[in-house]
């Protein structure tokens, strides 16, 4: 076991899988001799070479578009967007072509590609550089798409995503990236894709949440005591309803929390489906705390905008007292 | 102080064939017979293959067709210089091309057709999926170069895109890309002229599309598209050289749409009927035809037969499409992902209760 930080655990994540397998790839803008603007990357051009952890142009749609050519020729690209503000000039690759590669060629061609990218809002970034977008990439079809909120399921996402045979968008949380330590295997071990974690179990309602707000919700719900059962989605695409139902069926009460603004968000659909298939099981309305539908504000005032502690609350007893 | 010139670029042409099929033996590649009659029979079948396919869809036997007719010398010149190892990223025209690439016919109506197996892959050669949006593709033939060099490999890759996909990014990221990391890619814009009903000279006010390499730091060139030699040559000195480890080269083959842009088009709207009068004059097939016959590779007799062989062929893959019966329609979860995920399962569930 090892203290890290989620920032190191996708760092050993990567050293792991390019010491493990020979097509595996890095590559983005500065990941090479500067290691990364997070310093997710460090280190590991020198260890593994320039041909292993590549610096590339400045070009967001060619970073993944080049790297779908290199998957589909065998390779396990793992391309680097600085921000996932910018991932939107590669999103035609994403959508129109990584995503659809598999079923056009009706399995001859598969794109076995990682795209990490960090996501969310609150270390006074700039503007595109704090925005959060889940619901993008689980609407386009044939794409994976998960958020870790731990060091322990940073680094065992990240290698169960390059691992698969599909495109798997990974976000990381960049509120979090330093913000937990702790105790991780320094060996091989993933975590599979389409499972949530419960991060406490509990009793009087569920209380459903993924990336950043995963811990913020958690440390709400232990400030005030609430005997709810918290789950970690980690998965957005394909995403554990089983885990969410079960849960949601034994207390009645749901809570969805997410940073992404609310209109069309991903917990819309976790609503919907517990609406379609734990109706007679719930005492209260299913009710969403989220981001609002406006641009993420400048720093001064963007915790305005990231549901905080007294929302999440809000939001709770709203479904506790109903 | 100082301002003086700091570098200076030049844009070759070439022109092996003119159009009365003369060659300049100084520039003829080295082809043999059996080559050439390869390309001629190739060109006949595919010509006579967009023709029927035209038809089709006129007769609604098949959906929205590309066709590529004029195009013929470009792609299938520029095909006989791979090998079935290196990598073919064709797009919606590149018809053609898929046909020197071993594509079966019927595969090509079966697309037209509706049915996505007409994007089967053969495994035996290295032929991707046609790109639907406008010049996506030169990112996946720079990356899949990329890859090439970084495994060791000796195989090349080669793009084809239009003159409309010049303005697009993933052509100039794609180029720099290749440059930068001296990747194994042949860019081929064939240039015909238009972009649907776009004139080349809206698409960009550089003179010609060649000289789009010089600012990523490789070549280009400007070929006569119709002319089967001269882009057989100007392919395979790029395919030798990026095999070679000497980087990407782009491939303007300047040549005509002698069609519609697809069967929802009318070009009478926006052409002038003499413009494809004078390059009628320049059929790539014709012109090939003509030469053969001054070097006694063609006859009377020969020339019915390819064009007969040509026919049947076809024929046989209109019946083969025709009698193919309508695919699954569980296949649209089969491919999504290489394991279903739960959400599909559940999908599929439902579809088959309700079907």
């Amino acid at each position: 076991m090892v203290k890290a930080t989620i920032v190191q655990a996708v760092n050993m994540a990567l050293d792991l899988e390019l010491g493990r397998d020979r097509n595996v790839v890095v590559m983005g803008e500065d990941v090479g001799v500067n290691g990364g603007v997070f310093r997710a990357t460090d280190g590991l051009q020198k260890k593994h070479g320039k041909e292993r952890v590549i610096d590339t142009p400045l070009s967001e749609e060619a970073i993944i578009g080049t790297a779908v050519g290199m998957a589909v020729n065998g390779m396990r690209p793992v391309a680097e967007i600085q921000f996932s503000g910018f991932v939107y000039s590669g999103f035609d690759q994403l959508f129109s072509h990584a995503a659809r590669i598999r079923n056009r060629s009706r399995g001859r061609f598969s794109v076995p590609l990682v795209v990490r990218t960090p996501a969310g809002a609150g270390i006074r970034a700039l503007e595109l550089h704090c925005e959060q977008g889940e619901a993008f990439f689980a609407h386009a079809v044939g794409l994976k798409m998960v958020i870790p909120s731990t060091p322990y399921d940073a680094k065992g996402l990240l290698l169960a995503a390059i691992r698969d045979p599909d495109p798997v968008i990974f976000y990381e949380p960049m509120r979090l990236y330093r913000a937990i330590k702790e105790d991780i295997p320094e060996d091989d071990y993933t975590v599979p894709i389409g499972k949530a974690r419960i991060a406490q179990q509990g009793d009087d309602l569920t209380v459903i949440s993924w990336g950043a707000l995963s811990k913020f919700t958690l440390d709400a719900i232990q400030n005030n005591k609430v005997n709810a059962e918290v789950i970690d989605l980690r998965s957005i695409y394909p995403w554990d309803s089983e885990a969410v139902l079960n849960s949601v069926k034994k207390t009645g009460r749901a809570v969805i929390v997410h940073e992404a603004p609310r209109t069309s968000g991903f917990g819309a659909e976790i609503a919907a489906t517990i609406a379609e298939r734990a109706m007679l099981e719930l005492e209260a309305p299913v009710v969403r705390v989220t981001g609002y539908d406006t641009a993420v504000p400048f720093a001064r005032t963007e915790m305005e905008y990231v549901p905080s502690e007294k929302r999440i609350m809000d939001g709770v007893n709203k479904v506790l007292k109903f | 102080m100082v301002r003086k010139v700091i570098e200076k670029f030049e844009v070759e042409y070439l022109q092996v064939m003119d159009e009365q099929g003369n060659v300049d033996n100084s520039l003829m590649p080295k082809i043999s017979d059996e080559q050439v009659k390869w390309m001629y029979e190739t060109m006949v079948l595919s010509r006579t293959f967009d023709d029927k396919a035209f038809n089709l869809q006129r007769q609604g036997r098949i959906g929205t067709y590309i066709q590529f007719k004029g195009q013929e010398g470009s792609q299938i010149g520029a095909m006989a210089a791979l090998e079935d190892k290196d990598w073919l990223f064709p797009m919606y025209r590149s018809g053609a091309a898929l046909i020197a690439r071993k594509t079966p016919l019927h595969q090509l109506l079966l697309y037209s057709g509706g049915d996505e197996r007409g994007l089967l892959c053969s495994k035996d050669i290295n032929n991707f999926p046609i790109a639907i949006p406008v010049g996506t593709q030169n990112l996946h033939a720079a990356g899949c170069a990329m890859a090439s060099r970084f495994k060791g490999e000796k195989t090349v890759s080669l793009v084809f895109m239009g003159d409309g996909a010049t303005s697009k990014m993933d052509f100039l990221t794609g180029m720099n890309f290749a440059g930068v990391f001296k990747a194994p890619c042949i860019f081929v814009c064939e240039n015909n002229q238009f972009a649907i009903s776009v004139s080349r000279k809206i698409q960009t006010a550089a003179e010609t599309i060649a000289q789009k390499s010089i600012a990523f730091g490789f070549k280009g060139m400007q070929v006569d598209g119709n002319d089967v030699f001269a882009m057989y040559k100007a392919v395979s000195e790029a395919v030798e050289n990026a095999r070679n480890g000497n980087g990407p080269a782009l491939i303007e083959a300047y040549t005509y749409r002698m069609c519609d842009h697809s069967t929802s088009d009318d070009a009478s709207k926006y052409r002038d009927p003499k413009e494809m009068e004078e390059w009628k004059a320049k059929d790539p097939i014709d012109r090939l035809e003509k030469y053969m016959r001054n070097k006694g590779l063609l006859d009377d007799s020969y020339r019915a037969k390819v064009a007969e062989d040509a026919k049947n062929k076809v024929e046989a893959a209109v019946e083969e499409y025709e009698k193919t019966p309508a695919p699954n329609p569980e296949d649209m979860f089969t491919y999504m992902f290489a394991e279903m995920p739960l959400q599909l399962k559940e999908q599929l569930e439902e579809y088959r209760r309700l079907k």
